[in-house]
This record gives structure tokens, C-alpha cells and sequence, in this order.
């Protein structure tokens, strides 16, 4: 029973890390409607900026607010060249001008950075938490519950800033209604800029997390991939629901490998979350917290 | 005016329900086939066979299949790669397995086998829409690329699922020149475009295109839903397993279940995108762009920059371009080449004259 427990923690533990690139897809997702794929390299991009810059002899907090700064400026430099010319374009078509935005983000951070692997130090061990071990004889990983730690903060900041913060309530306008937002006087290029660099600002911390994990590398961009389940198990709209998603995803994926793998030959966590997703959709189409649809002809 | 339609009266149906009803695009079709079968092999060498002409044509079959899906019916997917690999493996297995199995059945088959897993996978489309489609289509190319490597029987249990197809042959003909194997898809590829140009003139292509535009009002208008988004992952899943079985075959050989995965699927997609939504010719355009972008690229970058950047920074460079390009053709036609193919038909038939 102990082991059960030690895997689920894990599993839920790692999908608060999918969590993280999940939101990053939702806050754009809600403002403006584009489901951007260039998250994944979003998340890459920052954490090759920040030990960048920390190569350079960069002080932690100034690499930090460097490589916030240059998503920030990505994300008005993305707003004014690629999503404002696609105004009123198909969705698809957003959504296809975002891979084209992953290339491009690929090819800059490792044109720039260089393409070799690097390790990412945060000064948290990755090792189990001696005193629950001892008395429970179950392995929770320190680093895990510092990154889930952050989620929560992270969460609880952007709950503050949507519900409390003037462009907070612009912001859920937007996401509401464009057309209604632009009427009553919000500036809707304003508002999705800052949506994209609240959204840079997820992918770095989303980038810190998972690069002091498992390297700074091009796999990283891999991880957007992972967010997709979450997302759709989610809901594309709900913030809470990248939340739930992730640790619904993260916890399965674990046990069904550990449970079920050994039957299969393995490996199944790579298509595991999305059989699990599409599963889950048949019964609620529109994901866990999405809005629900309706038709009108 | 050379190419307009004035005096070409149509006095019978069958001239009215032609695929090519204006003469002088009769003619066109009629010289770019000529011109394809006949020419080609001769004015082109082998390198321009091999690497440009025969990846154009099986690459146009695949975006052609997921143009069906996509740009008629509307369902977007991201798992064309996947059924392409599913393609692969069961003409590989067909001929494998069965002895004396004619090469052209079992790419049929390979059809067949993909078809059927389409099915499997499109089944989800009839209960979920849009993005969240095509995020479960991506639970099709992760499960099947991963299928195709775990299970050995797939790959004869070859090391890591590599397989090596077999030798074209045909009625005693072995096609081993890079001529034959090009003449050899360019007729599927036509045979099989013809049909998709027909299918979606006819009754088929227009219930896929009322579901696409709105399928609630297709449904009240008594269009089975069901039947026809599954025909559309069937006969898009089809063509995109040919497609898959002549990459196997007739262009590089060898290949393994990691080969598909989703950067081609993406490829794909960037192809009908660039191409043209909901367009045969588009297929086409859009395959050739793709093709040739990274070829010219490449060229260019080691033409005129190779003695200033490092190979690594020149790879970079061509990520950023690719990227570059596909935004910039998104934002100047998002209606794709198949659309400037358009207009400019509409100023030819003016030309040279201002009126």
C-alpha cells in the first residue's frame, strides 16, 4: 500500500508540473482564442535565457528579471507581427501561424544560446523528505513539493490578479466577449499583450521547474506535448482545470505504468494520457471545467 | 483572352458534369500529364528523381488525403504521419507474409489496413469538435508510432522496428531505377487524385463540405452524420496509408516507426495550409513548397553563407526561416497558393487586354 501511495503522490506531484504549461496555454486560450502551440518552446526559450544569462555571471534574481523581460518583449514582438495581421482568421489558421512561431522561437534560443544541454541549479535536491519516509515509509521528492508549492502560489497570484486587478477584470472581459470588450473602450492589443507576457511569465517558471529537473534541452519543448491532455481533460478555458487536468493526468499516467505497463512491454506514458483524455471526452465533450457548447443553426 | 469560356456551349449533361468543363483547362491537364509521364524522366536526372520528384508526389498524396479530412470534412487532424506509418507496415507485412502477393494489392491493402484504423480513431469526431479533435488525434500518433515499435511481429522483429521494403515488381518488371519508381507513383498519384477530384464533386464530398460548414444544419437537412465523417477519416486514412506505403517503398527503403512521427504529421498539415484549404491543386502547391523550401534553403545557406556561420547556427537560421515563412504566407494568403492560383485564372481570362 505504501508503494501505491508513493507512486500517486509522485504522479500528482509530476502533473502539477504539467499544470504549469497547461496554464500557460489556457491564459492564451481564453484572451484571445489562439491555441498557441509555441508554448512548449515558450517554456524552452525562457529556461535557456535564464541559465544564459546566469552563464554569463548574471546574479539568480537578474537572470530571473533578464529573462522575463525578453518574454515579455517576445510576446509584444508575437502580438504585433503575427496575431494582429490574423485578426478574424480561422482558428486553424492561428493556430498553425503558432508552430510556425515554435520554429522560429526553436531556431533563436539555440541560435543565440547554443544547443548543448545545461544543468539548471534552484539549490533544492532532488531526494526524498527523510522524516516522512522514515515515519510513513513513503518517497516524496523535496523538489516535487517545492515545484507544487510554486503552482499553488503561482495559481493563487493569477486568481488575485484576474479577480482584484483593473486590467485583471479587463482581461476576463476580453476572454468573455472580444466585440463587447472593444465597445466598451478596452484595448484589446493592450490586453493580449499582456496576456502573452503573464504567459511568458508561466513559461519561465514552468521552464525553471522542469529545466532544474531534467536539464535544460531541446527536450523540453516535448513537454507542451504532455500539457495537451491536460488541457483537453481540463477544459481550454478554465484555469482550475489545468490544475485538476494535471494531477488527474500525472497520477494515472504514473500508476498505469507501474500497474499496467509490465503487461504491454512498457512505455505506455507516452500515449497513455491522451487514450485517457479521449476516453474522458466521449463522456463530456467539452472537458472538465470547459464551457459547455451549444449549437444553434 | 486565350483562356475563357466563350463558345464552349454545353448541350448534354455528361458535358455539363465534366471535372474539367472549359477546353483550355482540358488541354492544360491534358499537357502537364504529358508533360509529367513523358518528359520528366528524360529531362531530369536522377537526383532530381530521387530526392525532389518522388517525395512531391507521395508527399501531394498525403496532403491530399488530409485535405479530404481537413478541408472538406472539416475534422482537423494531426495524426496523418501515423496512419502514413500504419500504411507502411501492413504492405510491408502483406507482402511479407503472404507469398506472391502482387506489390499494387498490397498497397491496397496497406490502404485498407490504415482506412481501418482511421475509423477506430475517427470515432471520437463524432462526439468532440475542433481542438479538442485534434488533440485526440494526436492520441492516434503517439499510440500507433509506439505500437509499431513495442510489438516486433509488426517490424519481423527487427532491432528497434526498422523495416526494409521489399522490391517493387510488377508482372516480371522490377522497378528499380529511380525513372520506373517515378512513373510508378506518379500513376497512383493521378489515378488516386482523379478519384478524390471526383469524390468531392459528387454527393460524398458535398455532405463532407455541408458537416464542415455546419454539421448540426447537415443533420437536419438529413445527412448522416456518422456515415459521412467516418467516410472521411476512412477514404482520407486510405490515401494517407498509400502515401505511407510508397515513402516505404519507393522512396527511402528503409525505414522505422520513429520515422512518422508527429514533425511529419505537422509537415502535412503546413503543406494543405500553405497549399489551400479544401483544394485539390492545393495539395499539390503546398507538397511542392514544403519539398522544395528546405532543399533551396539549404542550398542557398551553404551557397552564400557557408564560410561565415558554423553548420549548427545555419541549421538554427533555417528553423527561423522555415517558421518565418509559414507566418508570413499565413498573414499575405491565408487561403493558401491554391487561392493566388485562383485569381490568377480570373486575370488571365482578361489578359493582355484591361477589360
Amino acid at each position: 500500500m505504501g508503494f501505491f501511495f508513493e507512486v500517486l503522490i509522485g504522479g500528482l506531484l509530476s502533473g502539477v508540473m504539467y499544470s504549469f504549461v497547461a496554464l500557460g496555454f489556457v491564459l492564451i486560450y481564453k484572451a484571445s482564442g489562439v491555441f498557441n502551440f509555441a508554448q512548449g518552446a515558450m517554456v524552452f526559450a525562457a529556461a535557456l535565457t535564464f541559465v544564459g544569462f546566469q552563464e554569463l555571471g548574471v546574479p539568480f534574481w537578474l537572470a530571473l528579471l533578464l529573462a522575463f523581460a525578453v518574454m515579455v518583449v517576445l510576446g509584444i514582438l508575437t502580438e504585433r507581427i503575427v496575431l494582429r495581421p490574423l485578426v478574424n482568421q480561422p482558428p486553424i489558421t492561428l493556430f498553425m501561424a503558432t508552430i510556425g512561431l515554435t520554429y522560429v522561437i526553436e531556431g533563436l534560443a539555440q541560435g543565440v544560446w547554443g544547443a548543448n544541454v545545461r544543468g539548471l541549479e534552484l539549490g533544492i535536491q532532488d531526494e526524498p523528505i527523510q522524516w516522512l519516509l522514515e515515519a510513513t515509509d513513503i518517497g516524496v521528492s523535496k523538489f516535487d513539493l517545492f515545484g507544487a508549492g510554486v503552482a499553488a502560489l503561482l495559481v493563487t497570484l493569477l486568481a488575485l490578479f484576474f479577480q482584484y486587478t483593473r486590467i485583471g477584470r479587463a482581461l476576463r472581459a476580453v476572454a468573455d466577449d472580444h466585440q463587447a470588450a472593444l465597445s466598451i473602450g478596452i484595448p484589446l492589443q493592450n490586453i493580449w499583450r499582456i496576456v502573452w507576457a503573464v504567459a511568458g511569465f508561466v513559461a519561465l517558471v514552468a521552464g525553471l521547474i522542469w529545466g532544474a529537473r531534467n536539464g535544460v534541452q531541446f527536450a523540453l519543448t516535448f513537454t507542451a506535448l504532455k500539457a495537451l491532455p491536460v488541457l483537453i481533460l481540463g477544459g481550454f478555458t478554465s484555469i482550475p482545470g489545468a490544475i485538476v487536468g494535471g494531477l488527474i493526468i500525472g497520477s494515472t499516467e504514473k500508476l498505469a505504468e507501474v500497474y499496467l505497463g509490465g503487461y504491454v512491454g512498457g512505455g505506455i506514458d507516452s500515449w497513455f494520457p491522451y487514450v485517457m483524455a479521449l476516453a474522458f471526452l466521449l463522456i463530456r465533450p467539452e472537458g472538465l471545467f470547459g464551457e459547455k457548447h451549444i449549437d444553434r443553426v | 483572352m486565350f483562356y475563357r469560356e466563350a463558345g464552349q456551349f454545353k448541350t448534354s449533361y455528361a458535358a455539363d458534369q465534366q471535372i474539367f468543363p472549359i477546353t483550355q483547362d482540358r488541354v492544360g491537364v491534358l499537357l502537364i500529364l504529358a508533360f509529367a509521364f513523358l518528359a520528366v524522366p528524360v529531362l531530369f536526372n536522377e537526383y532530381w528523381l530521387k530526392a525532389i520528384l518522388i517525395p512531391f508526389l507521395i508527399f501531394s498524396l498525403a496532403a491530399l488525403g488530409l485535405n479530404i479530412l481537413t478541408g472538406y470534412a472539416g475534422q482537423l487532424s494531426l495524426g496523418s504521419a501515423a496512419f502514413m506509418a500504419v500504411g507502411a507496415f501492413a504492405s510491408y507485412n502483406f507482402m511479407l507474409r503472404i507469398d506472391g502477393m502482387p506489390i499494387l494489392v498490397a498497397f491496397a491493402l496497406g490502404g485498407l489496413s490504415a482506412a481501418l484504423v482511421g475509423i477506430a480513431f475517427g470515432l471520437p469526431s463524432l462526439r468532440i469538435k475542433g481542438f479538442y479533435l485534434a488533440v485526440a488525434t494526436l492520441a492516434a500518433q503517439f499510440f500507433i508510432v509506439w505500437a509499431l515499435t513495442k510489438f516486433e511481429w509488426f517490424s519481423n522483429y527487427s532491432s528497434s522496428g526498422v523495416i526494409t521494403a521489399q522490391e517493387i515488381e510488377i508482372l516480371g518488371y522490377r522497378f528499380v531505377s529511380p525513372e520506373a519508381k517515378y512513373l510508378l507513383v506518379l500513376a497512383i498519384v493521378v489515378l488516386l487524385a482523379l478519384a478524390a477530384k471526383n469524390m468531392v464533386r459528387s454527393s460524398v464530398g458535398r455532405a463532407w463540405m455541408a458537416v464542415r460548414d455546419m454539421d448540426v444544419a447537415a443533420e437536419v437537412i438529413g445527412i448522416r452524420i456518422m456515415h459521412t465523417k467516418l467516410l472521411a477519416f476512412a477514404v482520407s486514412s486510405f490515401y494517407c496509408g498509400v502515401a505511407g506505403a510508397l515513402y516505404a517503398f519507393a522512396y527511402i527503403g528503409t525505414v522505422e516507426p520513429e520515422g512518422f512521427n508527429l514533425d511529419l504529421s505537422f509537415k502535412i498539415l503546413f503543406m494543405i495550409i500553405i497549399g489551400g484549404v479544401g483544394s485539390i491543386v492545393g495539395a499539390f502547391l503546398g507538397a511542392a513548397f514544403i519539398v522544395l523550401l528546405p532543399i533551396a534553403l539549404d542550398v542557398m545557406v551553404q551557397e552564400w553563407l557557408s564560410g561565415f556561420l558554423s553548420p549548427s547556427i545555419s541549421s538554427n537560421l533555417q528553423l527561423i526561416v522555415f517558421g518565418g515563412l509559414i507566418i508570413f504566407f499565413l498573414i499575405v494568403e491565408p487561403h493558401g497558393l491554391a487561392r493566388l492560383w485562383q485569381i490568377a485564372k480570373e486575370k488571365l481570362r482578361l489578359w493582355p487586354f484591361p477589360h
